[in-house]
């Protein structure tokens, strides 16, 4: 370092700063200005993985009604609802930049367990239809919906695991010091709950 | 002296960072250990005990023709019990902690089976959903696992499914012969460049460095500071950094990115991952 300083006599002063902000930067990177925007964006990975999968279970449901229709014409009710959740799910969205805002998360989440209600139903229904059970068309379509149901479980893990790792990084040090001196928006991103009702034992009752 | 004691702290400092970052690095690995599974230990893991040891050689023999072919990496796993666990977040625990496929291809494949719980579950890595989709994971499970499992015939029933698996992988055959070349690329030597980019860095940090070092003890002193070594003249100044006036030297030096990786004798995965596709089934 010393005869980097003592060069100046020679050249100019602007490459021994050059080379040492070269030297520095890594340092920066090692002492966690990078920990937060980096995580940050997994974290908003994983919600894009999340809302993917959610969408292509919504795809799914124009089909699956459409079969069941033709076997199960009097199964009005519970189709009716299904198609309804779906439309209702679909336009509630949450994007990467609304994450922090609690109230569109909930709403988001209570959408999206609606329809996994109503689809719930739907299939149990369909049990008493033992043509529409054993038909190829249904059959396919059963194979991708829980392909589908268990990708959302998949993401929604990942997504929670993302915010935990984002979240711990704003409050933890020395993370922290760039969060409340640099990355001043940085806001603790929700994540998924179980609702209070679901916490509940089920009940079992042999009647 | 204040300096010293200056000094003395931040090296304290330093050595607290550095706890910190070890305890961190602990946690983590604590973190990732927490849950018991299976070691990867080729690519059938019979940890149940179902499969008999002509079928098992077979079988490995079977995948590995197959991952050399198209760097697919299939591997069947038997486990007891599940212990209480959802086949599919266990299923895909595994897969992940194992890293079966190519690393950036995520082309694994995991067949589990649970005999206690009586259930079976094929996990399809991101890189083949596309091929060996959900639909045929669970007809492949339905018509050919199931019934094979049910007369009791464990040892049977996988290697049929093994086959029908690379039936279904082999049907997109472009797919997958383009797969299979685009690994064998990327493991073969590391692109032109990035040697000649290696050679030449590592001439410029080594060679003054090793000039430096080596001048004044091989070569023949000529004045204060000044050797000759090699045929070059090279003034190992005050500041310890050696001036060279000839040039020419730049030959030796560097190192040789060729050769690639080749995986020892043991088997293990890529460093691929899953996102949950596939399908379950029970007997």
């Amino acid at each position: 370092m010393q005869s980097l300083c003592r060069a100046p006599a020679r050249h100019s002063r602007a490459p021994a700063a050059l080379l040492f902000l070269l030297l520095v930067l890594p340092f920066l990177s090692g002492c966690g200005f990078n920990t937060i925007p980096t995580q940050e964006e997994q974290a908003k990975a994983a919600w894009s993985e999340v809302l993917n999968q959610y969408q292509r279970r919504a795809d799914l449901i124009p089909n699956l009604v459409e079969t069941v229709k033709g076997y199960a014409q009097q199964e009005r009710e519970v189709l009716q609802s299904v198609v309804e959740a779906r439309a209702k799910a679909t336009q509630v969205q949450v994007s990467v930049d609304s994450l922090a805002d609690p109230e569109k998360f909930r709403a988001f989440q209570e959408s999206q367990a609606e329809l996994s209600g109503a689809l719930g139903r739907l299939l149990a229904v369909v049990e008493n239809y033992p043509d529409l059970k054993s038909s190829q068309n249904f059959l396919a379509l059963q194979a991708q919906l829980e392909g589908t149901e268990n990708r959302i479980a998949v993401a929604r893990r990942d997504y929670i695991e993302a915010v935990r790792v984002y979240n711990t990084s704003l409050r933890t040090f020395p993370t922290m010091l760039w969060a409340k001196f640099w990355f001043t928006d940085a806001k603790p991103f929700e994540t998924f709950t179980i609702p209070a009702e679901k916490m509940d034992t089920p009940k079992v009752d042999f009647g | 002296m204040p300096h010293n004691r200056m000094k003395a702290l931040g090296s304290r400092a330093g050595g607290i960072l550095l706890l910190l970052c070890l305890h961190m690095l602990v946690l983590l690995a604590a973190h990732s250990i927490a849950a018991e599974l299976p070691a990867l230990t080729g690519r059938v893991v019979d940890n149940a005990g179902i499969i008999d040891t002509e079928t098992e050689r077979a079988l490995t023999a079977k995948l590995e023709a197959f991952e050399t072919r198209s760097s697919d990496q299939i591997v069947i796993a038997t486990i007891d019990s599940l212990e209480g666990e959802a086949i599919e977040s266990y299923a895909n625990r595994l897969f992940r902690a194992w890293g079966l496929g190519q690393a950036g291809e995520d082309n694994g494949i995991l067949l589990l089976v649970t005999v206690a719980d009586r259930r079976m579950r094929i996990e399809v890595g991101y890189g083949l959903e596309g091929t060996l989709t959900d639909l045929h994971s669970k007809l492949i499970i339905e018509n050919t696992m199931v019934p094979a499992f049910r007369a009791g015939d464990f040892a049977g029933g996988i290697s049929e499914a093994v086959d029908d698996i690379i039936m279904v992988l082999e049907g997109n055959a472009a797919e997958l012969e383009a797969r299979a070349k685009r690994n064998q690329e990327s493991e073969s030597a590391l692109p032109l460049p990035v040697i000649l980019f290696l050679i030449l860095w590592g001439t410029f940090f080594f060679g003054g460095m090793a000039m430096s070092l080596l001048a004044p003890i091989f070569g023949r002193k000529i004045g204060p500071g000044r050797y000759e070594w090699l045929g070059m003249t090279i003034v190992v100044g005050g500041s310890g950094r050696p001036r060279r006036r000839n040039s020419g030297w730049s030959r030796h030096g560097g190192f040789s990115g060729g050769g690639g990786f080749s995986r020892g004798g043991g088997f293990s995965g890529g460093g691929g991952s899953s996102g949950g596709g596939g399908a379950s089934g029970s007997w």
